[in-house]
């Protein structure tokens, strides 16, 4: 689905990442970790095509991001669900209007998928906030929140950049399971994390795979996860 | 009829879809007093445009079939020669009509400038002979030629010297007047873009998170454009209603006074303002939508 061939990534001439390869196929569990700066969100921009390669090849669902306008960027993105760390939510807008976002910008008729709206938000635990503003929510309502945006189009993918940064353990593990769900349903999972602990908590129930950046290669975690 | 359909979308809307970016204080008010403001000054320049074509045609109309032979004669021979240059113009091709004026009208036609106890018997003043031609016109210089061999003080005058200029200023004041509501037009397009381009800036988080849950750039533009469409149609209404009231509250004035004491709108004229909020929605449009797809293809 998302398939990225030695690609490398620089910011203003020095190169973050340098020769990644990585596939995400349907139903996998990936990891990535890495020291703060080291280019985890680069990596997670490159699979959702906010950042292009400076080398190498990304192909998204078996089209080349090279040959993709913008248009064809924007539908892609509708197949790939992404929780940011800080959310980025319209915080003007209630939650309810946040949460189905994806579904107004694809043209989508709102009003006639309050049903699916309603259980999605029940899912996460927010049926009670949907009027809330975004600025109005604790941190693991936010990422809650974040996580049932980027599941509101049915995704293939889901990536997540330190999706429980903000939250405390039993947060965290609460949005874990909810990332554990998803995968069972056969939905790729990517979660850029330094969180070794939330690691472990995920490999005692599904076969996540581990990945580091380090030195701007992509290397297989090692055995202490 | 399908062609249409985005356009009708556009003016709809979607109130959602709207919601998206978050209303923003100086940009509108800033569009719509621009709207406003512009409306305002183009209902006076349209007054001026629509004056001035009035007197141009008035003038065109009035002047294009008359002319006037001017005779300066010695006392005793004034009547005799009045008489052979009205024979002369009786028997012209072209000439639909000839009558000498009569003493009361010259005095009433120098009343203006010297008052009305002129003794115009006294003074030497040149006896006026007016002609109206039919619709195909004289032969001026046939005429001309004639009269020099009938009453050798005579002078053919057809206003052409001094008519042409005349029509031509009024030409040129009409010319000025729509030159004026194209400047208009453009500065009122270069605000608006201006504003739409402060707008796009001040919402840089909203269209990354839009583009993040992957919104278009014409979805994103869309936004923004019915947004500036709307603020402009509704400064520019206002603008519109007082600059239709202010000409209307214009003194009124003979329309031989000139083009300024005939400024404003007669009978259908009325309509042509009302176009003015439409066209200044459809500047905003193009302006607002050319801005935010160049801002936004500037964006990755």
């Amino acid at each position: 689905m998302i398939e990225l061939e030695d690609v490398s990534h620089s910011y203003g001439g020095a190169e973050l990442l340098s020769g990644i390869s990585l596939r995400l196929q349907p139903g996998s569990f990936h990891f990535l970790t890495g020291p703060s700066g080291a280019g985890k969100t680069t990596l997670l921009k490159l699979c959702y095509a906010e950042l292009r390669p400076t080398r190498g090849r990304v192909r998204l669902f078996g089209a080349e991001l090279a040959g993709m306008d913008r248009d064809a960027v924007a539908r892609t993105r509708r197949r790939i669900g992404v929780v940011h760390q800080d959310c980025q939510f319209l915080d003007h807008l209630p939650l309810a209007e946040n949460v189905s976002l994806p579904l107004l910008v694809a043209g989508r008729d709102v009003a006639a998928e309050a049903g699916n709206l309603r259980e999605l938000l029940a899912w996460v635990g927010l049926q009670a906030q949907t009027e809330a503003l975004p600025p109005q929510l604790s941190g693991g309502e936010r990422q809650r929140a974040a996580l049932a945006r980027a599941v509101i189009m049915d995704p293939d993918v889901i990536l997540a950049d330190e999706p429980t940064g903000n939250v405390d353990w039993e947060m965290s593990l609460r949005i874990l399971q909810l990332l554990i769900e998803l995968n069972r349903m056969g939905k790729a999972i990517l979660v850029a994390t330094h969180d070794l602990n939330l690691i472990r908590a995920a490999k005692a129930q599904v076969a996540a795979r581990v990945l580091r950046i380090k030195g701007q290669q992509l290397q297989q975690a090692g055995a202490e996860l | 009829m399908r062609r249409l359909a985005p356009l009708a979308a556009l003016l709809v809307g979607d109130a959602r879809a709207d919601r998206v970016v978050p209303p923003s204080g100086f940009t509108a008010h800033l569009t719509q007093f621009t709207a406003a403001a512009m409306a305002f000054l183009t209902v006076f320049a349209l007054a001026l445009s629509l004056a001035a074509g009035r007197l141009a045609d008035h003038w065109d109309e009035a002047l294009a079939r008359t002319a006037t032979v001017r005779l300066s004669a010695p006392e005793g021979q004034m009547a005799a020669q009045t008489e052979a240059i009205l024979e002369v113009l009786r028997t012209t091709p072209g000439v639909a009509a000839a009558r000498a004026i009569p003493d009361e009208e010259q005095r009433a036609l120098l009343e203006p400038w010297f008052g009305p106890d002129l003794p115009v018997e006294t003074l030497p003043l040149p006896r006026l002979i007016e002609v109206t031609e039919t619709e195909a016109g004289m032969d001026a210089e046939a005429l001309r030629f004639r009269l020099a061999g009938e009453a050798p003080g005579a002078v053919l005058d057809d206003h052409g010297r001094w008519r042409r200029p005349l029509i031509e200023a009024a030409g040129r004041l009409r010319l000025l007047g729509w030159l004026s509501i194209g400047l208009i037009g453009a500065a009122m397009a270069a605000m608006i873009a201006l504003s739409a381009h402060a707008a796009l800036a001040a919402n840089a988080r909203v269209i990354a998170v839009l583009r993040l849950v992957g919104a278009r750039d014409t979805f994103i533009a869309r936004a923004f454009v019915r947004r500036f469409t709307r603020r402009a149609l509704e400064g520019a209404a206002a603008g519109t209603a007082l600059g239709m009231v202010a000409v209307a509250l214009l003194p009124r004035a003979d329309a031989a006074a000139g083009v300024l004491a005939g400024l404003g709108f007669r009978g259908a004229d009325w309509l042509v303002p009302l176009l003015l909020p439409p066209v200044a929605a459809a500047v905003a449009l193009v302006a607002t939508r050319i801005t935010a797809m160049r801002v936004l293809k500037g964006i990755t």
